[in-house]
């Protein structure tokens, strides 16, 4: 491979002076909540997003604690009702919906396709906006008596008999469905018009794949849940009959409408943590990703099929067989692009250099709890099996662990990953190691042992239950105090982090890709010359043997400073590297 | 607006090329598709709406066919003749905006707002009637089938009167004998109804809203509307909402049926 | 034999659920344990720094990527067959099935056997005989469910839905509500007893759960007889099909003909819609006539409509899987020569309907039982409301003569 493949490190600002980046050009709170950097945003909704997951994961907490209690403790079953469902709406609208786009996926997609910005910048501060806002008035609800009806928000029960907070909180969940509307209809845009010379669709970092299926299944999946949760919240004002049987209504056509979104929703989830996988992976394999087109299309698959699925929540409702049996059989299928990536990723690494960092033992995680979780979901799609497990803690079990051990840790992972970028420290290695092991363990604790008292029968949403269940309750809940130890410990590290970690390089893992040639933070233009690509993605083949082997036996980062150096060599046209002037 | 860090390339460039840019033809563009990305979503924000529709009519067609009598067929048609003129008008002023014409985008403008105004005020003596006549639904609504109305019936071959209602003759039935799940399904009708075309409303008053403002924006010579993008994207709005009202006319004025 | 992590196997579906989640099991445990294996592997094998081969790594090898693509559809695509055949077993029930209704309301489930047995969260079965569960909801979406029969079915406001079980073991075993529906949804629950032959024999002689302190229960069809009394049904609907009203006669379960010309079954659900929102259900012949009332939520609850059904049901019909369009509409007239064994025949005037007329029935008459007659012009109970007016609307206004106005049939009644 010639030289002009190599390529070339960002250049440093010149020894001496002060990095301007986007993060210290400015410090003024105006400049910040009026800011329209895609990095400042992207900073905004990693604290919006925290906070959100922060409160949802107490209310899981006390959901945990009462339940280790047949008889319930500490909470009237009205309450546990609300926590429940605020754990629900809290984590499924306000975390797993936007983490991973609105953070990462704001932050990263126009340094990693050579742009400035996304296309609308200004659209992109509207969407933090309308998710604050919704956020608040879901706090709102919660703060000012709270809501019980689950996130799901059944009707007949949602739209007339429930006495909670329930319109207030279907405004706030309606607003950041807008929100995230925004962000889909920009990262859609960006991807199309936007990428850097040379930078072609199948030059692309697999994110950037992920990321565009997303924004698809979320312009084309939002807007239905929208209306169909302005719908119930019209009911419930002006006593319409839309879902109300009563007055000649159909409640099931709720559920239509309600899953036609929410399964793809799940996708919206997943999708933008595999493009996570693939990146960390290939990284730390050091290694191009196994399969690239496979993995490519199986994004756009999984997009399409996740669309056609929905009425697999809905088997026991009473929908006719014929029916039941077409969703059966579609949900068979969108489990096979799935499988296909478990085992590209798995194969991205026979004959790699593969390097245990903290993104890494995050995406290997992901890579074994997904797979248990996607499997167990073949459970569910088994009609005449769902008609047992359907509404018991087995769908919890599984849903938490592609939830949790897929998506959490593919954000935590990717969390891990561009740290330096964003802020350009380091985290702490041990630590960060330390708590994915303790996680691991306390997730696996929990959720296990939920896969059992659900097929024993025991249903979901239950603040009381049989005293033959306590054990696995037990258990679980023993599991939930592991893992919120496993989640504490990084909130503690990062935020230590910014003030006493090491300083990062641009490319601490001498990782491939387009944001690792920018500094770290990056200035406020990200580049301070658009690069012309002219290299495949992942090119980590092009490494020179004097680069491979500072890598091997290196320092973080060691590889990519030989190649700063070399590149800077190849600037001045130095002849020992053997690269042409101008590279 | 935040402080820029001075462009690197120091050619000339159009003062509306925004700085994520490289040049217009890619601002351009991302606009436009930007533009059809948003409508997308629109089109599976009523599309549900539709769905609910379809899934209704289906089940009660013969209800839908009767109540949607009520409905003021001529209103109806009025509109549609305005909102699609409206379309014209406003592809007029993309037009002249595109020919860098400041008086003729302010005067084609300014007329696709009066028709939009035109189209609400129509609209608000159609609702005006239905409030009139109990068929808001809520807590007072109230359906009564009419003289002449009589049960849903196919048009029997043969002339029946003697089979008339029970004395011979046609009885305005008292409305406590009105069987009340009509009256359920009559009210879904409007639900839908009000449901769809409000939000179809709505959405004529946000085009208003946008439309005045680059009417003041024209009218005071603002920079910004020195390029034609905004007024392209909101007649992309614009004609969006006009297909819109082309799919709610027939469905809920034109039902077919005896 | 009962392995702590399942539910006790008690209806006939348990063994083959159970088989079917060991399959799924093994497959989950065989394809994690490969991929956690080969992470392993790969991970240690081929760490930074060890000295392995790493010559020649490939990117892609198309052949592997469509094994590992098909391979997994296939075994997908065998799985969901293995799961379908008893999903269609689960709904549907045989023709012999013995019924019961289930009403779930918050926060209770109440259950009617047909002989009239009432429980309410509790129900006593025998084992080894099929039943069908008919069920609705009263308010919100409950979901009915017997970890133990493997059985699950939502309970629906403003429709029936329909499972069915048989079961194998005696014993105790739960019975949940898996539909959120508010406060007490964890408590709306109770318990499924199944007994041998023998029990059930006793429980039935002892009157079931209540005892032998209340009076004779009443069956399901009693209890609908009386209310088709004392709401005047029989005013309309006789023994036999008049100008006003079509005969209930043997229609269970039969075609009928609606006005649109549609042909549709009259089955449960339907007798439920016609009674709840006859102005949907109008037969073919009946468009001119005043269309009968429609009784409410508040006039009849679930029970009572149930109990209506039951008791037409008892009047005869087809047993067991209906005849969805293979019979026209009946078109025998009505004609003097129809004995039945109460009623008057009608005289009706029935070509002006076009030729097919009101549709009669075929079958036998009525199994036996008078019950007391009501004279139709007069209002038999005190129920409020839409009954009453409209027997009396009726009533009142055929006094008046009108040329071809049918003949009443006045007090007959089944």
């Amino acid at each position: 491979m010639s030289a002009t493949a190599l390529p070339p490190a960002g250049l440093p600002a010149s020894a001496g002076e002060t990095k301007s980046t986007y993060l210290n050009w400015s410090y003024s709170v105006k400049d910040w909540l009026l800011t329209i950097d895609h990095k400042r945003i992207a900073v905004l909704y990693l604290i919006s997003i925290s906070i959100m997951f922060l409160l949802g994961g107490f209310a899981a907490m006390a959901i945990r604690v009462e339940l280790t209690s047949p008889h319930g403790q500490l909470m009237t079953s009205e309450v546990y009702n609300k926590m429940f469902t605020m754990h629900g709406v809290l984590m499924v609208f306000f975390f797993l919906v936007p983490s991973i786009p609105a953070t990462l996926g704001n932050f990263v997609i126009p340094l990693m396709i050579g742009a400035k910005d996304l296309a609308f910048p200004r659209l992109n501060l509207l969407s933090w906006y309308l998710y604050t806002i919704g956020g608040l008035m879901a706090l709102a609800a919660m703060i000012m008596g709270g809501v019980d009806t689950g996130w799901t928000f059944y009707t007949p029960y949602s739209s007339v008999y429930s006495n909670t907070n329930v319109s207030l909180t279907l405004v706030g969940i309606f607003i950041a469905g807008f929100s995230s509307i925004a962000t889909g209809i920009n990262f859609i845009v960006t991807v199309h018009k936007m990428r850097a010379p040379g930078m072609t669709w199948f030059r692309l970092p697999l994110f950037i794949w992920a990321m565009y299926s997303t924004s698809v299944v979320i312009i084309l999946g939002t807007p239905v849940v929208a209306i169909t949760l302005a719908l119930v919240v019209v009911e419930r004002l002006l006593h319409l009959g839309i879902f109300n049987p009563a007055l000649g209504g159909d409640p099931i056509l709720f559920q239509h409408m309600f899953w036609f979104y929410s399964h793809p929703a799940v996708y919206i989830m997943i999708l933008p943590s595999m493009g996570i996988i693939s990146e960390i992976i290939a990284c730390f394999s050091r290694k191009r990703v196994f399969g690239y087109s496979f993995i490519a299309f199986s994004s756009l698959a999984i997009g399409v099929f996740g669309f056609l699925v929905w009425g697999h929540h809905m088997f026991v409702t009473g929908q006719s067989m014929y029916t039941s049996m077409v969703f059966s059989a579609l949900s068979f299928i969108v489990a096979v692009p799935s499988a296909i990536k478990v085992f590209n990723w798995t194969a991205t690494m026979y004959k790699g250099q593969v390097w245990f960092t903290a993104p890494m033992i995050y995406a290997l995680g992901f890579i074994g709890l997904f797979t248990v979780g996607g499997l167990t979901g073949l459970y569910l799609a088994s009609l005449a099996m769902d008609v047992h497990l359907n509404m018991t803690y087995f769908v919890v079990a599984h849903f938490h662990f592609v939830m949790v051990g897929g998506a959490t840790l593919g954000y935590l992972g990717g969390l891990h990953f561009w740290w330096p970028k964003i802020t350009g420290r380091m985290y702490p290695e041990g630590w960060a190691k330390l708590a994915a092991a303790i996680s691991f363990v306390g997730f696996n604790l929990t959720f296990l042992p939920q896969f059992i008292v659900g097929y024993l029968g025991m249903p979901r949403r239950y603040h009381y239950y049989p005293a033959e269940y306590q054990i696995w309750h037990v258990l679980s809940s023993a599991g939930a105090s592991v893992l919120a130890i496993g989640y504490g410990i990084p909130v503690i590290y990062f935020l230590w982090s910014l003030k006493y970690g090491p300083k990062a390089g641009d490319n601490p893992w001498g990782a491939v890709g387009l944001e690792w040639m920018t500094s770290s933070p990056p200035p406020m233009e990200n580049f301070h010359e658009i690069p012309v690509v002219t290299w495949e993605a992942y090119d980590y083949d092009s490494m020179t043997e004097s680069e491979a082997q500072a890598d091997r036996e290196s320092m973080p980062g060691a590889g990519a400073a030989v190649r700063q150096e070399a590149a800077r060599d190849a600037e001045e046209g130095h002849p020992e590297t053997g690269h042409p002037a101008g590279d | 607006m935040s402080v820029e860090v001075a462009e690197e390339h120091g050619h000339h460039h159009d003062p509306a090329l925004q700085h994520q840019f490289q040049d217009m033809d890619q601002q351009n563009e991302s606009y436009v598709v930007g533009m059809w990305t948003f409508l997308v979503t629109e089109i599976m924000f009523f599309g549900a709406l539709f769905l609910a529709y379809t899934v209704y009519r289906r089940e009660n067609p013969a209800v839908f066919l009767e109540v949607h009598h009520h409905l003021d067929v001529f209103k109806g048609a009025v509109n549609t003749m305005v909102l699609l003129t409206s379309s014209l008008t406003m592809a007029m002023a993309v037009y002249h905006a595109q020919m860098k014409n400041r008086q003729k985008q302010m005067i084609y403008i300014g007329i696709t707002i009066l028709f939009a105004f035109t189209f609400l005020i129509i609209k608000g003596f159609e609702w005006e009637k239905k409030f009139h006549d109990h068929h808001v639904p809520g807590p007072h609504f109230e359906y009564v089938r009419g003289e002449g109305e009589a049960p849903i019936v196919k048009a029997p071959p043969t002339p029946v009167v003697s089979m008339r209602m029970s004395n011979g003759q046609n009885v305005n039935f008292p409305k406590d004998t009105i069987e009340p799940d009509f009256s359920n399904k009559a009210q879904l009708f409007f639900s839908l109804y009000f449901c769809m075309t409000g939000l179809h409303a709505f959405h004529v008053i946000i085009g208003i809203g946008v439309m005045g403002t680059l009417f003041f924006m024209l009218m005071f010579k603002h920079p910004n509307v020195d390029y034609y993008m905004p007024v392209e994207l909101a007649g992309l709005y614009w004609h969006f909402v006009d297909i819109v009202w082309i799919f709610l006319f027939p469905l809920f004025y034109l039902i077919p049926g005896s | 034999m009962n392995f702590p992590f399942l539910p006790e196997r008690a209806s006939t579906f348990s063994d083959q659920i159970d088989a079917l989640g060991l399959v799924l099991t093994s497959l989950t445990i065989f394809f994690t344990a490969i991929v956690f294996a080969l992470l392993l592997f790969f991970g240690i094998r081929y760490r930074r720094g060890s000295k392995v081969n790493r010559a020649k790594p490939q990117h892609h090898n198309l052949a592997m990527e469509l094994t590992w693509s098909i391979i997994p559809l296939i075994l997908g695509l065998a799985v969901f067959v293995a799961a379908m055949i008893p999903y269609t077993q689960i709904y549907n029930p045989p023709a012999n099935a013995e019924e019961i209704f289930v009403i779930g309301k918050r926060w209770m489930w109440h259950i009617e056997h047909t002989n009239g047995i009432r429980e309410n969260n509790e129900m006593h079965v025998p084992m080894g005989r099929p039943f069908k569960l008919t069920m609705i909801s009263q308010d919100v979406i409950h979901g009915f469910y017997v970890p133990a029969f493997r059985i699950k079915r939502d309970a629906i406001p403003g429709r029936y839905n329909t499972v069915w079980f048989e079961a194998t073991r005696p014993g105790k075993y739960h019975l949940f509500c898996t539909e959120y529906c508010g406060t007490n949804h964890s408590e709306m629950g109770g318990w499924v007893y199944v007994m041998t032959p023998g029990d059930y024999a006793d429980w039935l002689k002892r009157g079931g759960t209540q005892g032998a302190n209340d009076a004779r229960v009443e069956t399901a069809a009693e209890q609908g007889r009386e209310l088709f009394t004392t709401l005047a049904c029989s005013n309309c609907h006789g023994t036999q099909d008049t100008v006003r009203a079509p005969s209930l006669v043997g229609i269970y379960n039969r075609p009928r003909k609606l006005l649109s010309g549609q042909i549709v079954n009259a089955d449960d659900e339907y007798l439920r819609g016609a009674i709840r929102k006859p102005e949907d259900h109008l037969l073919e012949g009946y468009g001119q006539v005043t269309t009968m009332p429609a009784y409410r939520d508040d006039q009849l609850t679930e029970e009572q409509v149930h109990n209506l059904i039951v008791y037409i049901k008892s009047l005869g019909g087809a047993a067991g899987s209906p005849v969805a369009n293979g019979k026209g509409p009946r078109t025998a007239p009505i004609s003097n020569s129809r004995e039945g064994s109460l009623g008057r025949p009608a005289h009706v005037t029935s070509p002006g309907l076009g030729g097919s007329a009101a549709p009669t029935n075929g079958t036998t008459p009525p199994t036996g039982s008078t019950a007391p007659g009501t004279n139709g012009t007069t209002p038999a109970n005190a129920t409020p409301g839409q009954p009453s007016t409209a027997v009396e609307l009726k009533s009142g206004a055929q006094t008046t003569s009108s040329p071809s106005a049918p003949t009443r049939n006045t007090g007959s009644t089944l």
